[in-house]
């Protein structure tokens, strides 16, 4: 047996061990990061669903200044407390766009009349094809756009109050 | 008190490895003295452990709170038989049963061990207090089960409610012993290359250890896959999470490791390889533990994760293993080779054997760390699912399941007979199961359809070795061959009817509707609250039928308040010719439930072939161990034996 094959095992184990005690010093980052981030968000054009509001387009998106892209629906329990959150950014001045998934129109009106309604425009979405080529999964899910229509940040779940900090940074920051 | 004498035992136990390991070096200078001292330390060791585990079992059944583990596991409403089990549910409380079977079976190997030379059994008794001392420092300064808390709680925070199952009190204990049974084996190879004396009489002395931590090691795999099967409520059998893989490597390792040591046994040849082996199987006990106990690997199987223990176990692998590979890598070029062998022989069969599983253990221990080491040079994460194990594993088992119905039709050395004639009948059964899986079933996919044909094949030709002789006179080891070889053939053909006909629905219903799964009408009967000693649950009541009578089912959904938990209590019925398995769901806000309803033809055939599998293994132990205590040879006579055998 050669010297190379029999230190093999142990050279092995060696790279085995060092791969493990990385890991160990690492520990792994569990959050799933968006690889839609520095990408132009892809070309659509959604139509109005409420007469009182604007439709969405990726062209509304590109206006020189950073926009939060809200990704909701009326039948969405979550999205009741998070349009309260986006309310306090829309009093910060952030301009904030709607993508309504698979809802319909008087359900979405009472939704907003009940809770509220931050929107400056909403697209409707009803077979969620914008939605996938976002790269989102589910309602609610936000999305940072600067002024040139480039996404700077996704966020998964709910907005929180306390995430209102972050979120404006990340605004700040796609300025 | 109790607590306090528990933790005492363990400290003396691990004074005693230590005088252990010093005696060794001494004993391997001489003096005879010396080793039977090591001998009757090696006994007390035991001992100290078990006085240790006792004291653990006995605060775990008076569920005395002011000991943290008990208080952290355990719960004064829990029924007694979960109480028990508790103790070794937990982290502590299993490295506690870890180290004490570790330290029973150096008792034994101190009791029992004549077959090898003096010299190697106290080497051997040195290595195995190396690794009993690694894990009482593990226990004493990294996980003390004995921990008091003050002042003590009112009560306990209960046992997960998936834990609280029959299955949970022996799968556990199971794998450990096969885990330690290999470490036995281990310290055997690290003794034998330490004095030099790797010969036949070191095989024959490892191989009821390696035999015996091998069907415990089936039987924990095939007790865990069936428990997966009914307590998760998912349908599946396997699902190659982590720590599902942790305990398959050491098996695939234990499997190569058995039939090379067999070769080592007959023919003193493989001396190097099979060291090997003995190493990597016990490493993979250890790599296995490491990664459950971790956390390292996201799984299923969520255990407490502390990066402590996590480091601990990890120095410990890498300075037993590091050793032992060292060792062997200095010790390798003084090992002389065996007797030669031609291509076609028991030999090469067994060399083509241990190939193939080691290639399989490579798959799956590239598969389950791929993720890791992909995202340690790139970042990048990923996951490595049932596809590619599926697409790169079940070709390759099927491949050895083929050559394991050649392999003990051959002769040691070299094989003149024409032996494919033999397998004539075999073959022709495997066509014939081809044939009608083609005419009958032409949608059926190529992986099912190919196992039923190796199925129908193997479960023929495994039995060959019996004929041809009177097979009441054929060797208990003979027939334990022949009933292992045939389980493989029987789980095989459960696997494929499992993938190839199983039928599911999952439907919303309300009390009253029909649902049909497969040939079976199910009705949703009723949905009533029921209560048990700590849980309350919906229970469903199903009626099913195919036409002979109806059959009731009551699948449970159960809340358990410590702590709080949801799980789904699936209702299984088995028939001669399959199974039919319910799980109810939740409520959803119209009022109807979830209902999952699966039709599993002869799925069972699985576990019962794992169960045949460890029979076999135990016919060959008890053979094994028959000839060692009634029937003593002379080393030259049980050579001549086994060589003509």
């Amino acid at each position: 047996m050669s010297r190379p094959v029999r230190f093999a095992p142990l050279v092995l184990l060696l790279a085995i061990v060092a791969a493990l005690v990385w890991r160990l010093a690492t520990p792994a980052d569990t959050d799933v990061h968006s690889t839609l981030e520095g990408k132009p968000v892809p070309a659509f054009a959604l139509p109005a669903i409420l007469p009182n509001k604007p439709p969405l387009t990726s062209a509304d998106l590109a206006t020189g200044q950073p926009h939060l892209v809200n990704i909701f629906a009326s039948w969405c329990v979550p999205c009741v407390t998070e349009v309260k959150v986006l309310q306090a950014l829309r009093d910060k001045g952030v301009p904030i766009e709607g993508i309504a998934i698979r809802d319909r129109p008087q359900d979405l009106a009472d939704f907003l009349a009940r809770n509220g309604d931050p929107y400056e425009r909403i697209g409707s979405d009803p077979r969620s094809q914008v939605q996938i080529s976002l790269g989102s999964s589910g309602v609610p899910e936000s999305f940072v756009v600067d002024g040139k229509g480039v996404i700077r940040y996704q966020q998964i779940g709910q907005i929180e109050a306390a995430d209102v900090p972050m979120i404006l940074s990340k605004l700040e920051q796609a300025r | 008190m109790i607590a306090e004498t528990g933790l005492a035992a363990l400290w003396l136990a691990a004074a005693l490895a230590a005088l252990q390991f010093l005696l060794m070096i001494l004993a391997l200078r001489g003096g005879a003295d010396v080793r039977r001292a090591m001998r009757s330390i090696a006994v007390l060791q035991g001992v100290l452990t078990l006085i240790a585990f006792a004291m653990l079992l006995i605060v775990f059944a008076r569920s005395d709170m002011s000991v943290a583990l008990v208080f952290e596991n355990s719960h004064s409403a829990k029924p007694f038989i979960y109480k028990i089990a508790g103790a070794w549910g937990n982290h502590e409380g299993s490295m506690l049963m870890w180290v004490t079977i570790l330290a029973v079976a150096g008792a034994f190997v101190a009791l029992l061990a004549h077959r090898t030379s003096e010299r190697t059994t106290v080497a051997a008794l040195g290595a195995q207090a190396v690794l009993a001392l690694g894990f009482y420092a593990f226990l004493l300064f990294a996980s003390n089960p004995f921990a008091r808390l003050w002042p003590a709680p009112e009560d306990g925070q209960g046992l997960n409610p998936l834990l609280q199952d029959p299955g949970l009190a022996f799968h556990p204990p199971t794998l450990y012993l096969g885990y330690v049974g290999l470490s036995v084996a281990f310290s055997f190879a690290v003794g034998a290359l330490l004095t030099g004396e790797v010969d036949s009489r070191l095989a024959r002395a490892m191989r009821p250890w390696v035999l015996g931590a091998w069907i415990l090691l089936t039987l924990g795999i095939t007790a865990g896959s069936y428990w997966a099967y009914y307590e998760l409520g998912w349908g599946g059998y396997w699902f190659w999470d982590p720590v599902e893989n942790a305990s398959l490597m050491p098996w695939l390792a234990a499997t190569a490791l058995l039939h090379s040591i067999n070769v080592l046994a007959a023919r003193g040849a493989l001396k190097a390889w099979t060291m090997m082996l003995a190493v990597i199987a016990f490493s993979m006990s250890m790599v296995g533990t490491f990664l459950v106990r971790s956390g390292i690997l996201t799984s299923v199987h969520a255990f407490a994760i502390d990066p402590q223990r996590g480091t601990f176990l990890l120095a410990l692998l890498a300075i037993y293993v590091g050793a032992a590979f060292t060792l062997f890598a200095l010790r390798a070029p003084s090992l002389k080779e065996g007797a030669p062998f031609e291509l076609v022989s028991r030999e090469s069969g067994l060399v083509i054997n241990n190939l193939i599983l080691s290639v399989v253990l490579g798959v799956v221990f590239v598969g389950t760390l791929y993720p890791l080491f992909v995202e340690a040079l790139s970042g990048e994460k990923l996951s490595v699912g049932a596809p590619y194990f599926d697409a790169v594993a079940a070709p390759l088992a099927l491949l050895l399941t083929v050559l394991v119905g050649i392999g003990p039709l051959m002769a040691w050395r070299r094989e003149r007979r024409p032996v494919f004639r033999q397998l004539q009948v075999p073959a022709l059964l495997g066509i014939g199961a081809l044939a009608i899986t083609i005419i009958l079933f032409p949608a059926m996919h190529i992986l099912p359809r190919l196992g039923f044909m190796v199925a129908a094949y193997l479960a023929a030709a495994s039995i060959l070795p019996l004929t041809g002789r009177n097979p009441l006179r054929a060797p208990l080891a003979t027939w334990g061959m022949a009933v292992a070889h045939f389980g493989i053939a029987v789980a095989l053909a459960g696997m494929a009817a499992n993938a190839a006909f199983t039928s599911e629905r999952l439907a919303i219903a309300r009390p009253g509707d029909t649902l049909s799964v497969g040939p079976w009408l199910v009705v949703l009967a009723d949905v009533t609250p029921t209560a048990g000693k700590n849980w309350t649950a919906v229970e469903a009541e199903l009626r099913a039928t195919r036409g002979d009578g109806v059959i009731t089912l009551a699948p449970q959904s159960r809340f358990y308040s410590d702590p709080p938990t949801e799980t789904s209590e699936t209702a299984i019925r088995t028939f001669w010719n399959g199974q039919l398995y319910t799980v109810l769901g939740k409520q959803d806000v119209s009022g109807a439930w979830q209902l999952r309803l699966w039709w599993k033809p002869f799925v069972t055939l699985i576990w019962a072939g794992g169960a045949m599998i460890a029979i076999g293994g135990a016919l060959a132990l008890l053979g094994r161990l028959w000839r060692l205590i009634w029937r003593r040879r002379s080393p030259a006579e049980e050579w001549r034996r086994e060589r003509y055998a």
